[in-house]
Formats: C-alpha cells, structure tokens, sequence
C-alpha cells in the first residue's frame, strides 16, 4: 500500500511546516504585548507539530503520529481554554491585558 | 499532478493566513485569519490521508478554540492601538532568531537521514479500515491510558477555567439544603377557599411559599422589595 503522502513527499510538508512554526515564533516576538495574539501564535506553533506528526506518520504508514497528533490537540485545547480565562480575569482586575503589568502580580 | 497542486495552494494559503494571524492590525481579524489558517492545515491532513484528523481540527479548533478566542478578543474592552506599540522595535529582533531557526531547521532537514533499520512495527491498525476505524482500534488497545489521561487532562482544564472565571457575586439565590429539608408543609401551602367569580390575589396574592423566597436570597438581589415587599405583602393579605 503506497503511503497518500507519496505524490508529494516528505520534504514540502516538512518545509511548510517549519516555516509555520517560524511563523509562530515571530508572532511571539512581534506581539510582545498582546496575550492574545502570543496565544494564537502558540496555536501556530502547536499546529506545526501536528503537521509533522501527521506527514511522518503518513509517510511510514505508521499510526501512531497521528495519535500524537490527537494528543497535542487536547493538550492545546485544554491550554487555550486555561490561557483565555486567566486572560479574562487578569482584564476584570486590572483593566488591560498588558504583558508588561503581570510582573506585578507577585503573591 | 492533482495532489501536488492541491497542497501547493493549501500550504501557500496556510502560510499567507499564518502572516496575517501575527501582523493583522485588528485581533478579530486575527482570529478569523486563525481560522482560515485551521481549515487549510486540514486541507494538508486530508491531502496527507488523516481525514479523521482533519475533521477534528475543524471540529475543535474552529468550533471550538477559535471561538473562545473570538469570544474573548469581542468581550475584553482592549485598547488594541496602545497593544502595537513596540512592534517595530521587536520586529528585528524576532526576525533575527525566526531567520535563524529557520535556517537551522533547513538544515536539519536537509542532512536528516531516516536509521535503516528501526526495529519497530509500524501500527497501522488491521488492513483494510478507514482512517478513524484504525485509529479507533488503536486508541482503545495500545494507548488506552493515555486516551484515559487526555480525559483527565480536559476535565482538569474544565474545573480549573471555571474556578479561575468564577465570580462571586451577589445576585441570585443560593441553597440551603438544611432549611430546605426543614420545610413544613404549613410554610408552604396555603389553602384558599375562592369564592366563586373572585381571584386570588384578593385574598393574599398567590405569592407561595409566602416569605422563603426572599429567606433564601441573598439580602437585596430578588425582586424589587425584598424582604420588606413580603412583610408588607403578608401584613396586608
């Protein structure tokens, strides 16, 4: 059984996948004060793995990548989810959601 | 020839939607760009054979993450023009280790070589199956604990927003499972013999039971009068 991957190959996915994760990487950087945006871009970068669990595992015909891969969307889901809501309340008492505030949140 | 292409424009459009995702001026676009960004990674999983996968990351990420998301950047009243100050001053700097990661990645790839010989079965499930039926027979055999930990790691996430989220507050009307239990049927039912062509509220009001209400409320949340409302109402009646 040929892999479905075979057509393209490994090497273009692994390539939009490194870009997507320096993509992400950037995001963080050039989002430094904005929570939310560095959050998507932690979406970006835990999408970027997901592509490479899902075009090794295609290429191997190997399932268990894409397993993984259903792991990591939990995991992002559950991060995304704990990430807004501290969001949420870190805006309720302090009014903004400035990156450069939170060290002020000692104790 | 059709493979190739579909990809070529998936991974294009994925990249585009990923730049916009971190330079869009308005976060709301950001998250839609996000989304965009999501069905075209699931267009890459369908083109790779993981159709299962490629509905989930429908599924979940654009049902549900990116809605969080969507919901959050519409509720916070957040002045996003003071959030772009400074972009330009990182820029460089991001720039700069992003180039670099990028071009360690490139060259990782391009040295990387696959061991001969791994030693390994690949699980590819019985022959045969589609996608989800394999990874289903798979998920229930051999990774079945850490299917069962994935459970616990969402309820945790569940339990853990919902305390962070909580407010207590003064509205509403809180549980008293003690005096709920103490009730007698005296404090709550009122018989009223109606005298034929008349209503109730002639005769005390139909409010029942006639002061628990407003016992059980925390003081001033329910209804308009409280507590004095129902003095009133059973002094009148």
């Amino acid at each position: 059984m040929t892999p479905a991957i075979a057509p393209i190959g490994l090497g273009p996915y692994l390539i939009v996948s490194a870009a997507l994760l320096v993509l992400g990487v950037f995001g963080i950087f050039l989002n430094r004060k904005n929570v939310i945006i560095i959050l998507m871009s932690m979406e970006l970068i835990l999408l970027s793995a997901n592509l490479n669990f899902v075009a090794f595992s295609s290429a191997h015909a190997d399932l268990s990548g894409q397993i993984m891969v259903l792991f990591v969307l939990t995991i992002a889901a559950a991060e995304a989810a704990i990430g807004l809501a501290i969001v949420t309340v870190y805006f309720r008492n302090r009014g903004s959601i400035q990156v450069e505030d939170v060290t002020m949140m000692k104790g | 020839m059709i493979p190739q292409l579909v990809f070529y424009v998936f991974a294009t459009v994925l990249l585009v939607s990923a730049t916009m995702v971190i330079t869009a001026r308005n976060p709301v676009h950001s998250v839609l760009f996000l989304i965009l960004a999501f069905f075209n990674a699931a267009g890459l999983f369908l083109v790779a054979g993981a159709e299962f996968l490629a509905m989930l990351l429908v599924i979940v990420y654009v049902g549900a993450v990116a809605v969080l998301f969507l919901f959050v950047v519409m509720m916070l009243d957040i002045d996003f023009t003071q959030m772009r100050e400074g972009f330009q001053r990182h820029a460089p700097i991001g720039a700069c280790v992003g180039g670099i990661l990028f071009v360690e990645l490139i060259m990782a790839l391009g040295n990387w070589k696959m061991a001969p010989d791994t030693g390994i079965a690949p699980l590819s499930g019985a022959p045969g199956l589609t996608n989800t039926a394999a990874l289903g027979t798979l998920i229930y055999t051999h990774y079945v604990l850490l299917f069962q930990s994935c459970g616990l790691v969402l309820l945790v996430a569940m339990i853990g927003a919902i305390v962070l989220t909580l407010r207590q507050t003064n509205t509403g009307r809180r549980q008293d499972i003690s005096k709920q239990h103490a009730r007698t049927r005296e404090d709550t039912l009122v018989l009223v013999d109606l005298p034929l062509g008349e209503n109730v509220l002639g005769n005390g009001g139909f409010l029942r039971p006639h002061t628990s209400y407003y016992e059980n409320a925390v003081p001033g949340s329910y209804g308009s009068g409280g507590q004095a409302e129902a003095d009133k109402r059973e002094t009148g009646a």
